[in-house]
This record gives structure tokens, C-alpha cells and sequence, in this order.
């Protein structure tokens, strides 16, 4: 079966938006982008099921926070990974994201090469390495 | 003042890359004049050196150890993140080490040596493994030491602080939250896991007076630097070193190639792990759980 490519990013910053859906794009996936929690949620109630969920804190509307919270509060969307990806670096905040659902924080700045070694951790197949990275 | 920074003649190359094999057994291929230019040129700036020239005249003299060490310490690649390539990691976990606890059961104790453990992610990556998987290993008398030629890098992993760029990179947050405490701008490793790893300045083509009691050799990303004899009488060592049942664990690119006569690879996907040869394939393992 081929692998679900299918990611979603989540930053209310276009550029920022722009600069992870890139390093996703070259690590074999499909990104697509939302500004907010809420626009976010919206694409998963349409039925977008993606592999992974990269999630900024701080937007308007709907934050990186209460989006993971919404998201784990729907057992359709168990499988899904979220990484909190964001400026906020203080352990409370750590604790705090992991507590409400996240499964991997990243906090920037950040490389493509850390999005991938978090998504290994995860178990998330990485479609373009054949093998894990060297 | 100091004369615009340095060009690096040839026999100053020759001189360094002689210098530098002679010391750590790191080979400097011919082509690599830049590379020993970008790592020593600021060695020099800041030591107050006028030249390479200088430099080595200054490595002649027999009093030089201190700046010899810190040329070494410079041509040294010390590249290396927390659970680098994942996979082997979790290979440990769920397969080598529960087996390996019960073999020692009865005797309670468990021997891990990393040579080239740079600034010491790869060995505490296996501490806080033990520490969060293996509870019972509470009472054990586990010895994990790491070596590395780099005084710096030993510097860095006995103080076992990280920048946030290093604790980013595939430390799982969930053990970020339980074993780190934040100290300033930077990341502090707790003292639980600290003292779990004794780390010694060694020079692994010295003899490294291991008696046959380690359980599991990680040397990874090491030989890569050092030639064939090199490599050859080092992995000579780490059989002398091993447990008849012990494991060796190399990097995700390299191979016993030349040492097929001393070790077997577990057949594992991607863990690159071996075991000694002639003993019967120690570990039982299914095929590799994606
Ligand atoms: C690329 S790092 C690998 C770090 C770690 N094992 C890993 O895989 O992430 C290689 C390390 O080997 C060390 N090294 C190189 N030559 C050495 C020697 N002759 N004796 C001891 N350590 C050496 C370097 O200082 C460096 O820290």
C-alpha cells in the first residue's frame, strides 16, 4: 500500500508556513497549510487525515495548544502525530503540549534535519529515505 | 601584529597531517589542505600564533603538549546528536537489552563501553534508556564509559549541558521534560543521568586495557577516520575487550568489512550491530519490527 503522504502545517506566519511545508516537500511528503487552529481543524473535519501535524502555539483564533487538545478529544484523529513546532522554550511549555496530546516538540529555529529525526522518532516513514538517514 | 591569517604551505600540510595521524590515527586525505586551513586557522588567531609556519615550529618543540592536544581537539569531527539514527536505539530497547538483562540476571551487571562518545549524547542516550525502560536496572551495577581524544568534547560531556539546537535534535521531548532542566539559554542534563557515565580522555589506538567484560562496544562514526591497519587492530580491541556473548555496534553507514574473520553481523535490519565470531548468534531476534 502506499505510504499516506498527506501532512498539514499549521503557522499563522506564511513564511514560516512556507519554510516547514519546504523541508516536509523535500522529505518525500504533501504538505498542505492552514493560518490557525481553527482553519486547521476545519481541513480535518473535511476528511484531510494526515500523517502528521506541525503546529505552531501562538495564532489567532484557535492556538497551537487548544488545537491539540480539540484534536485528541476525537478519537478519529488517534493515529494522527502532532509536533508542536514554536518559540516557546520553557520546560512548563514542553510539559504542557505533551500533556494536552502532543507527541513531539520542536522549538525554533529549526532545521529540516530535526523535523526528520523527531518524525523518526515517531515511527513515521520518511518516503524520500529508502533508509534512515546516515 | 598578527599577518593577514595564515596560508597553510605544503610542508606545513604535510607536516600537520603526519602530525595529526601520528597522534590519533585520523587520516587527512591529500586533498584536504582546506579543511586543516578552516579548522586550525582560527586555533592559530586565537592562541596568538603568527603562522602556520609558526604552528609548527611550535609542535617541534618536545614542551608543546597542551597546544599539540588542541591541535588534535581541532581536526577532530565530533558530529553527533541524542538517539542519532533512532532506529538502532529502539532496536536496543526492544530487542538486545530485555535479552540481555536476563543473561545477567544472576550476576547483576551490565557493561557498556562507547569509544568516540564526542560530547556525549550517544552514551547518555543509552542512560536515560536504562533509567526510563529498564526500572530494575536500579540495583545493577552498570558501567557505561565513554572515551573520546577530544579533551573538549570531554569537557562538554562531563558538564553534560546542550544548546537548544542539540537538545532539538531527536532527543524525544518526552525525555527532554523528565531528564533536563533548563540553565539559562542552554539545557542541563540531570545529575541522575550524569553520574550513570564515567568519561575518560583516551586515545582509542592506544591500548585500551579492556579485560573482556564489556557487554556492548558502541563505536560509531569513528572508523571512518582512521586507515584499514587502524581500523583493523582497533576492532582487534574491541574483540579482546568483549564479553564471548558482547555485542559490537557501529554507525549506520559502516561495515566489519575488513574484519570479517573477528565478527558477524545480527541479522536486524539497519541496527549494525555484530557479534563475535564462532560464538552461536546470541540474541533472538524476530525480523525487524518496522
Ligand atoms: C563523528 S564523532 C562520533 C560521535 C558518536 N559516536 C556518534 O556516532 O554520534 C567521532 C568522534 O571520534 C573521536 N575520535 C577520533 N579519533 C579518535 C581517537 N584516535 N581516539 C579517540 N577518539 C577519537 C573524535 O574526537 C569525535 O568526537
Amino acid at each position: 500500500m502506499e505510504p499516506n503522504r498527506r501532512t498539514l502545517v499549521v503557522d499563522d506566519s506564511r513564511v514560516i508556513r512556507t519554510i516547514v511545508s519546504r523541508a516536509l516537500t523535500e522529505l518525500g511528503f504533501q504538505p498542505e497549510e492552514a493560518g490557525n487552529g481553527r482553519e486547521a481543524l476545519e481541513r480535518l473535519k473535511q476528511g484531510l487525515l494526515p500523517v502528521v501535524v506541525m503546529i505552531d502555539w501562538n495564532m489567532p483564533e484557535l492556538n497551537g495548544l487548544e488545537m491539540v487538545q480539540a484534536v485528541r478529544a476525537n478519537p478519529d484523529w488517534e493515529d494522527v502525530r502532532l509536533v508542536m513546532i514554536t518559540s516557546e522554550n520553557e520546560l512548563d511549555r514542553v510539559q504542557t503540549a505533551l500533556m494536552a496530546g502532543a507527541d513531539e516538540y520542536i522549538m525554533k529555529p529549526f532545521t529540516k534535519e530535526m523535523i526528520q529525526e523527531k518524525l523518526n522518532l515517531l515511527g513515521v516513514p520518511i518516503p524520500a529515505a529508502a533508509a534512515p538517514a546516515a | 601584529m598578527i599577518a593577514p591569517v595564515a596560508t597553510l604551505e605544503r610542508e606545513e600540510f604535510h607536516f600537520i597531517r603526519d602530525f595529526v595521524y601520528k597522534t590519533a590515527a585520523i587520516v587527512i586525505d591529500e586533498d584536504k589542505h582546506y579543511l586543516v586551513e578552516y579548522r586550525l586557522g582560527p586555533l592559530i588567531e586565537r592562541e596568538g600564533i603568527r603562522s602556520f609556519r609558526h604552528l609548527v615550529s611550535e609542535l617541534r618543540q618536545p614542551t608543546s603538549g597542551p597546544l599539540r592536544s588542541r591541535v588534535v581537539d581541532a581536526m577532530t569531527t565530533n558530529e553527533t546528536s541524542f538517539f542519532r539514527d533512532a532506529r538502532p536505539f529502539d532496536h536496543l530497547r526492544r530487542a538486545v537489552l530485555p535479552q540481555l538483562i536476563e543473561r545477567r540476571r544472576s550476576e547483576k551487571c551490565l557493561t557498556f563501553f562507547f569509544g568516540g562518545c564526542s560530547s556525549g549524547q550517544e552514551p547518555y542516550s543509552i542512560a536515560m534508556i536504562l533509567r526510563q525502560f529498564f526500572p530494575e536496572l536500579d540495583t545493577w551495577n552498570l558501567r557505561l564509559t565513554g572515551a573520546d581524544i577530544s579533551s573538549e568534547m570531554i569537557r562538554r560531556a562531563r558538564e553534560g549541558v546542550y544548546t537548544q539546537f542539540e537538545i532539538n535534535r531527536g532527543l524525544p521531548a518526552r525525555l527532554l521534560v523528565q531528564f533536563f532542566e533548563k540553565a539559562g539559554i542552554h539545557w542541563r542534563l540531570s545529575e541522575s543521568i550524569r553520574s550513570m557515565v564515567q568519561f575518560e580522555e583516551r586515545n582509542l589506538t592506544h591500548p585500551l586495557g579492556l579485560t573482556g567484560n564489556v557487554d556492548i562496544f558502541f563505536l560509531r562514526n569513528v572508523l571512518i577516520y582512521f586507515d584499514q591497519e587502524e581500523r583493523r587492530r582497533l576492532l582487534q580491541q574491541v574483540r579482546d575487550g568483549l564479553r564471548s556473548d558482547g555485542f559490537l555496534m557501529l554507525g549506520a553507514a559502516e561495515t566489519t568489512v575488513f574484519c570479517n574473520d573477528l565478527f558477524v553481523p545480527v541479522p536486524m535490519e539497519f541496527s549494525n550491530l555484530f557479534h563475535l565470531k564462532g560464538t552461536p548468534n546470541p540474541i533472538n531476534l524476530n525480523p525487524c519490527q518496522a
